[in-house]
């Protein structure tokens, strides 16, 4: 078959991709061969636009087992115990086939932890849709929350925490990105890298079928008006089959047999073969008449490049076979050994003894091409935002208004359909700043939190690269957890557009600042370029997933009122910063205008210590103060409890709403026992560290003094309808 | 007391009952769907989870798996036998209880604590706990909507077969405090001879103070006596 111009663009390879692969091989490539290549060097794959800038970002700490570059990230958190953890994009599928997709969003990053030793517990997800008056976003919205339940709750694994937000820069292309974090022991994790000679490959969990074929790269195009004809690329997932999987690898990992491991995701038996080999450094020959089909005549094109899910590809230890295969048996999943490692340096794709492939393992991986795109930097010439002429507003209309929009109305429609309860070790399920994970059987704890901020990202992306890595950091501390690192979703429009470009970069670049001087590496990651439609991108959307560690659980803590008559403490500086913000956003339709600054030194100082009174018992219950801004986090701490707050106004702000609606940053509320009370205003004064004692939590109501008071009941059921209504 | 947990692949709530069982002094032992021996046990467990992917039907499969002819054996020579969701499903798809479990009303997966009535404390499953004590569970299922016909109903009535019935925290039982659209708001039933139970909601969920609350723990203590 002659290699058309047609049918290289139909690969997604650029022309000066494809004489690069004729240079590597030195001759044409057959029909095999270039969709491989096309597989390896997507986007997905390869991190092309994204490499050069990923370096930059922190990668170690002490607590780092294993940063990027493996099927996940591994940290330390003592005693042997180790956390695994990553975060993926499943944007394009979900909103071409919203169940299917997201659930194999899930299955994917769920093979990601398992893979490497641990057992999964817990999932977590940030997901973004379109303007709720857009004509696709109701059905979305049900299709991906399904979708997430739907595979999560039949494998048994508890969906503990996420976000959910509304945009219309997402009508034409949601974003689905799903996290799932794993326990280890740190003396028993598997890697992806290759070792030794002549050993063998083996194939285990689902038979490979015709779907998906080529998902990786359609997710790296933008999406047209023939979108829907992409329906075919889609994975199916099946939940059952994987949690065999997951039994059966969990069971062969108890001994040695195995040398290295690596899911079949993205482009998969071509990405995992070539992964393992490149990494050790060796070849890798595959007898594809071997590979156990679900459908008849399938060609060696389609088994390479076919996404089924739920495969794992295995190198196993001389003499193993047997063994492995009846652990692999007795779970009733394939095990057929398809190949074996090589010193040739090549991918050999034979089918029936006769070559069909071979292409040296170097030219997929090392010589994969690597691009420093054009990027601008993002043009903040000051848009003149006269706020001081907006309507009046009085405090409680606004705080309404906002407690019943989509973007913060309670999310229990959607947490509700996810088991979070399975395995029992969940101490804090969602609805709080961050949830927390028992470790089984011992009495420390993980606290797991996922976020964004695409307006701040939008508007300042620097700035709103540190904000959203502060926010998540925020939230760790809040419910007691040591920070320890993230691992982050990267999604972004075309990245052969400048200013999208320069929008990556300087998101990367506060991610980075922020990472650094916080001590909170980056472990692991995705990008998903291309999110866009019709040459219009999405908003630049970083998601960050953050993991702390609560090394002595006690009581958990969330931000839920205790009791009243304590005192309600803001812990950090109010300066009342209004642009960008839900109270400008919702009221008077105004997203233009600055992110709220980012003050790292504050940011760490007010964390460190919360964390130090949080240690010491000293708090009953504490609130990140986020998107909202100080009114809206302190009516969180109220809904759902029976208590409300007396809230005193401020003696010398000017205006009441940026008092009450600014989102600046770095700060906290704590609730606290009045005989803690002078103890803790000693700890904050002798460290320097703003702090207004602003409120008395009290029965029932909820109230400014002199501006209104309403009932928690009434707060509550405003903020409980708009998801019901929907 | 020995107990046995059977193990369908699917099952996933099987570690979190075991925890349980070992934690009220329970010897227990895993058993797996491939056996055809039941260790003596004087409790049989059927958990939660997604036996065979819910394939076919919620427990149909697992109705017919090999050990089941076991627990029916077991079951009629009057051995305790206790199912939780999944395994109340299929304990219904063995006909060891009567009536089946429909899709919830909501057509969604549902995962709240709900609260229950215990209707009959007269029995092995609920000796520990007051008639008309208002109990705080956690339910996580997509079929959990029990429906059975009327003459049967009738039986569950009049032979105080209801174990535990959906109520609000007040212990009112009508619409509103029924989450899934179970007929009569049941949320678990005995057999005639009350040695097998049935069960919606997750006893094994409420046994530790800092994950939920205690509640389900006198199921067990019953259980243990």
């Amino acid at each position: 078959m002659e290699i058309t111009k047609k049918i290289i663009e139909k690969h997604g390879l650029k022309e000066s991709e494809f004489k690069k692969i004729k240079k590597l091989l030195k001759r044409n490539p057959n029909l095999l061969e270039l969709g491989i290549f096309s597989a390896m060097w997507n986007e997905h794959c390869s991190y092309k636009s994204s490499r050069i800038h990923l370096k930059k970002l922190p990668t170690k700490s002490k607590n780092v087992i294993q940063g990027p570059g493996e099927n996940a990230g591994v940290i330390d958190i003592g005693d042997n115990d180790a956390i695994v953890f990553k975060i993926e994009s499943h944007n394009h599928p979900s909103y071409i086939e919203p169940y299917q997709g997201a659930a194999t969003g899930v299955g994917g990053i769920l093979r990601d932890v398992f893979t490497m030793g641990a057992r999964p517990i817990a999932l977590l997800n940030s997901i973004h849709f379109g303007s709720p008056d857009h004509y696709k976003t109701k059905s979305l919205l049900n299709g991906v929350v399904s979708g997430i339940g739907g595979y999560g709750n039949c494998i048994g694994i508890p969906t503990v925490a996420g976000e959910t937000k509304f945009n219309e820069t997402y009508n034409e292309n949601i974003l689905v990105n799903a996290m799932a974090v794993g326990h280890a022991k740190k003396n028993k994790i598997f890697y992806s890298k290759a070792k030794g000679l002549n050993k063998s490959v083996v194939y285990v969990g689902s038979k490979t079928g015709r779907d998906g074929i080529h998902g990786a790269s359609m997710a790296s195009a933008e999406f047209d008006k023939n979108t829907e004809e992409k329906k075919p690329t889609v994975q199916v997932g099946d939940p059952f089959t994987e949690k065999l999987l997951l039994e059966a690898c969990l069971e062969l990992m108890k001994d040695d047999s195995i040398i290295a491991i690596q899911d079949m995701g993205a482009a998969g038996l071509t990405s995992s073969s070539v992964e393992m080999a490149s990494k050790g450094s060796l070849g890798i020959e595959l007898d594809l008449e071997k590979v156990p089909c679900r459908e008849n005549n399938m060609t060696p094109y389609e088994m390479m490049l076919s996404e089924s899910q739920e495969r794992m590809l295995i190198i196993l230890e001389d003499g193993k076979e047997n063994y492995a295969k009846d652990i692999f048996k007795k779970w009733d999943l394939d095990f057929v050994v398809i190949g074996k490692t090589t010193d040739t340096k090549k991918l050999v794709l034979k089918y029936n003894n006769e070559i069909k492939g071979e292409i040296p393992i170097e030219a997929l991986a090392l010589n994969a091409p690597i691009y420093d795109r054009e990027w601008s930097k993002k043009d903040i010439s000051k848009i003149n935002l006269n706020l001081k002429n907006l309507k009046k507003i009085n405090l409680l209309d606004s705080l309404i208004k906002i407690l019943s929009s989509p973007n913060h109305s309670n999310k229990s429609w959607i947490t509700n359909q996810y088991d979070q309860m399975v395995m029992c070790d969940t101490l804090q399920r969602s609805g709080s700043d961050a949830a927390i994970i028992r470790i089984h059987n011992k009495d420390k704890a993980i606290a797991v939190s996922v976020d964004s901020s695409a307006n701040y990202c939008r508007s300042h992306p620097i700035s709103g690269g540190k904000q959203i890595v502060c926010e998540n950091w925020r939230n760790l501390i809040s419910v007691g957890a040591k920070p320890i690192a993230i691992t982050n979703c990267l999604n972004f429009g075309n990245p052969e557009n400048k200013e999208v470009m320069g929008e990556f970069t300087e998101c990367l670049q506060g991610i980075k600042e922020a990472c650094e001087y916080l001590e909170y590496p980056v472990v692991s990651g995705n990008v998903s370029f291309y999110n866009g439609t019709n040459k219009k991108n999405i908003y630049p959307t970083p998601v960050i997933g953050g993991v702390g560690l609560i090394s002595k659980i006690s009581k958990p803590l969330n931000h839920n009122i205790k009791s009243n008559d304590n005192h309600i403490i803001l812990v950090g500086k109010t300066f009342g910063h209004l642009e960008q913000s839900c109270f400008l956003k919702e009221n008077y339709s105004i997203i233009d205008g600055m992110p709220p600054q980012v003050n790292l030194q504050n940011e760490k100082n007010n964390g460190e210590i919360i964390l130090k009174l949080i240690g010491e018992n000293l708090i009953l219950s504490a609130h990140d103060i986020s998107s909202g801004g100080l009114l809206v986090a302190l009516s969180e701490m109220s809904i759902g409890t029976k208590f409300g707050i007396k809230i005193e106004k401020p003696k010398n702000l000017g205006s009441l709403s940026e008092y009450f609606f600014g989102e600046d940053q770095s700060r906290y509320l704590i609730e606290v026992d009045k005989n803690n009370l002078a103890s803790i205003e000693k700890i904050l004064k002798d460290n320097n560290i703003f702090f207004e004692n602003i409120g008395i939590t009290q029965n029932e109501y909820f109230e400014v003094v002199d501006e209104f008071k309403i009932k928690i009941k009434e707060l509550y059921k405003i903020n409980n309808e708009w998801y019901n209504k929907y | 007391m020995k107990s046995s947990v059977i193990v369908f692949p699917g099952s996933n709530c099987d570690r979190d009952i075991a925890l349980a069982l070992e934690k009220m002094q329970f010897k227990n032992s895993m058993v797996w769907h491939k056996e055809t021996f039941l260790p003596k046990s004087d409790l049989i467990v059927i958990p939660g989870g997604f036996s065979y992917g819910d394939y076919l039907r919620s427990g149909a499969i697992a109705g017919k798996s090999l050990i089941i002819d076991e627990v029916i054996k077991a079951a009629k020579s009057g051995c305790l036998v206790l199912g939780i969701c999944n395994g109340f499903q299929i304990l219904t798809e063995t006909g060891l209880l009567e009536g089946t479990l429909l899709r919830n009303k909501n057509l969604k997966f549902i995962n709240r604590d709900v609260n229950i009535k215990v209707l009959n404390n007269k029995t092995n499953f609920t000796s520990k706990y007051e008639i008309g004590q208002i109990l705080k569970i956690n339910i996580a299922h997509n079929e959990g909507n029990y429906f059975t016909n009327s003459k049967h109903l009738e039986q569950l009535n009049k032979e105080n077969l209801i174990a535990f019935k959906y109520c609000d925290e007040n212990g009112n039982v009508n619409n509103q405090s029924n989450p899934n659209g179970a007929i009569e708001n049941i949320a678990g039933i005995f057999n005639q001879k009350k040695n097998i139970l049935g069960m919606m909601p997750h006893p094994e969920r409420m046994i530790d103070k800092l994950i939920s609350n205690t509640d389900g723990v006198n199921l067990f203590s019953s259980l243990i006596n």
